[in-house]
């Protein structure tokens, strides 16, 4: 396995042998080439002529003569720049809000001392164990009751507290030493100016964290969304995705499906192609949510 | 008089102490009041949507309403006997229990290969790490979409390129004995680079030198997988297979995308009957009912995992 000797050939004979025999990695590199057959797919499909017909619809090797109609033909049926927008909607109005939410609680928790502060952070603790999208029911009702049925606010307002950014940003603002804030005090600043001039500019590194896990798997949500939104026009793209999956499934026009899943997940994977460490470190960083 | 006398001593004790209680909460109260202002806007939304619809499921499911405006009616625990009794419902729990542990164990598996293969940090690891996990970033509704096709007969994917080596060539979610197994393969697709992060997390916390000193005295890898890596991997275990089961209980959109529970509910799921229940019959007593049940369920078994873990750092 020569192949496998240059790709190891960085490391020292100790750490080499260390953890896996060389056939666990060989067979990894063919898992992940697995993997990427999905992506791989949808990028040959998406560029495939439909005189190619439908025989060929599967093959992996790329069409000799690549066209975009698909792209065209999806972006006309499917009202994605709407459902883009949408969802960008979303995802910013709960991240804004629960960067303001998260700020609030995480210092309160890190820096103050007050009566029950043991049975208010279980009350938090609650909101990791109670699983949000098992409440869509009870949810639902009460978004109906606050008249934001059919609205983004309401597909929003579930997730503007988190536990999870609130224990993020005790943490983070735990970590930060109290003679800064000590100074500013003495300075004259109040509450507020302290978090705004020292925590918050502080912790930024747990703000991008947080940002990144907030806004993937809002990006990702289906089900609640589903529930909640009942004009087209408002809905986000994995529900306008699941739509026009139904729709265009119907006439076997796969190609077409594989133009609008690349326009609903391209934005996910070109940022994450740019800052992969960074999504990697937040993800382990959530296991705790 | 002489009743009066007794009967005013115990106030007169009592009045002073409780008003310094109440001072003494009051000022309390006082010095905690900037924090609670803080924690009031988080406060808010968690009592409204976590511990108010707590509440609601409770209440909702002694009810009856089966429209929207149909009128309230009060039936004790038949919801909760009608859902136990309803074999849609317990074909769905029987489902996801098949469902979690087939998808638990082989993308946990497969997450810890990964995670050794792939735990020194080159170039060449950090590409096949991000192919990986690239399946935990889409949506599962646009992950559907694709194994829409793959799975699709004669022409799909999987009929094209190994249709050949089957005997016959199965109708993937059309078959009620085969879909289950077939929306499986989308989750173990998606999660075990998810998972992986975790063990490459783990992995770190594997001392560097007890592994050298293992390697010297002649231990092979798979002696040093059992005796070291492993044990010193069992709090990431216990962690991955927490999370595993949530995702098994609250990832239902791709049976929405591809099977909507058929064919002949053989991929009903606990949280697609809920939704079914709610959305399509409007029987938002039974939803709660199973919700409920559902609920229970996960929160028995995150405290017995809690108690676990706690046992463990308590031990030797």
């Amino acid at each position: 396995m020569k192949v496998i000797d240059w790709l190891l050939r960085d490391a020292p004979l100790a750490t080499r042998r260390e953890i896996t025999p060389k056939l666990g990695f060989v067979l990894t590199i063919l898992l992940a080439l697995i993997w990427l057959i999905p992506f791989l797919w949808m990028g040959v499909a998406t560029l495939r002529p439909a005189s190619d017909g439908i025989n060929l619809m599967a093959e992996l090797m790329p069409s000799v003569k690549p066209t975009l109609d698909n792209i065209r033909d999806a972006w006309e049926i499917g009202d994605f720049p709407r459902y883009t927008l949408n969802t960008t909607i979303i995802c910013t109005g709960i991240l804004l809000v629960q960067f303001v939410t998260i700020t609030l609680a995480g210092f309160a928790f890190a820096r103050l001392s007050f009566a029950g502060k043991t049975l208010i952070f279980y009350l938090f603790l609650m909101q990791l164990m109670l699983v949000p999208v098992l409440l869509i029911v009870p949810n639902l009702s009460l978004v109906a009751q606050l008249g934001l049925y059919d609205t983004l606010t309401g597909v929003m307002m579930p997730f503007f507290a988190s536990a999870f950014g609130t224990f993020l940003m005790r943490q983070a603002f735990e970590a930060i030493p109290t003679e800064l804030e000590d100074a500013a005090l003495i300075d004259g600043a109040g509450l507020f100016q302290c978090i705004r001039h020292i925590y918050v500019p502080l912790s930024m590194p747990s703000f991008s964290a947080f940002a990144i896990i907030s806004v993937t798997s809002h990006w990702n949500d289906f089900l609640w969304p589903l529930m909640v939104i009942n004009s087209p026009d408002k809905r986000p793209l994995t529900v306008g995705l699941s739509v026009f999956t139904a729709t265009a499934e119907g006439t076997q026009a796969w190609g077409t499906i594989a133009a609008g899943t690349l326009m609903v997940i391209a934005p996910l994977l070109v940022t994450f192609l740019i800052f992969q460490k960074r999504f990697i470190s937040s993800f382990v960083t959530s296991g705790i949510k | 008089m002489s009743l009066a006398e007794p009967a005013a001593l115990p106030v007169a004790t009592s009045a002073a102490p409780r008003l310094h209680f109440l001072k003494r909460f009051s000022a309390g109260f006082k010095a905690s009041l900037p924090a609670y202002l803080l924690l009031l806007p988080s406060l808010v939304f968690l009592a409204l949507f976590t511990y108010g619809a707590m509440g609601r499921v409770l209440v909702d499911a002694l009810y009856q309403r089966t429209t929207p405006k149909a009128p309230v009616r009060f039936v004790g625990l038949d919801n909760v006997s009608a859902v136990l009794a309803d074999p849609a419902f317990t074909g769905a729990v029987v489902n996801n229990l098949i469902y979690a542990v087939g998808t638990a164990i082989p993308s946990i598996g497969l997450a810890l290969l990964f995670a050794l293969a792939l735990s020194r940090t080159n170039a060449v690891t950090s590409a096949l790490r991000a192919a990986l996990f690239l399946p935990v970033l889409i949506p599962m509704v646009a992950a559907s979409a694709l194994f829409l096709f793959i799975f699709l007969p004669n022409v799909g994917l999987l009929d094209y390129y190994i249709g050949g080596l089957l005997p016959v060539l199965p109708n993937w979610l059309g078959d009620p004995d085969i879909a289950l197994s077939a929306i499986m393969m989308i989750t173990i697709w998606k999660n075990a680079g998810y998972y992986m992060l975790f063990f490459l997390a783990g992995l770190q916390a594997v001392p560097k030198d007890v592994m050298e000193a293992a390697h010297l005295d002649g231990a092979g890898p798979f002696q040093r997988l059992r005796y070291i890596i492993l044990p010193e991997l069992k709090p990431t275990f216990l962690f991955v297979i927490v999370i595993a089961t949530l995702n098994a209980v609250t990832q239902v959109d791709h049976v929405f995308v591809m099977t909507k529970g058929g064919p002949s509910n053989s991929t009903n799921l606990v949280l697609f009957y809920i939704y079914q229940q709610a959305v399509e019959h409007y029987d938002i007593g039974k939803a709660s009912a199973a919700t409920l049940l559902t609920l229970a369920a996960l929160m028995g078994l995150t405290a017995l995992s809690f108690r676990t873990m706690a046992n463990r750092e308590g031990g030797p």
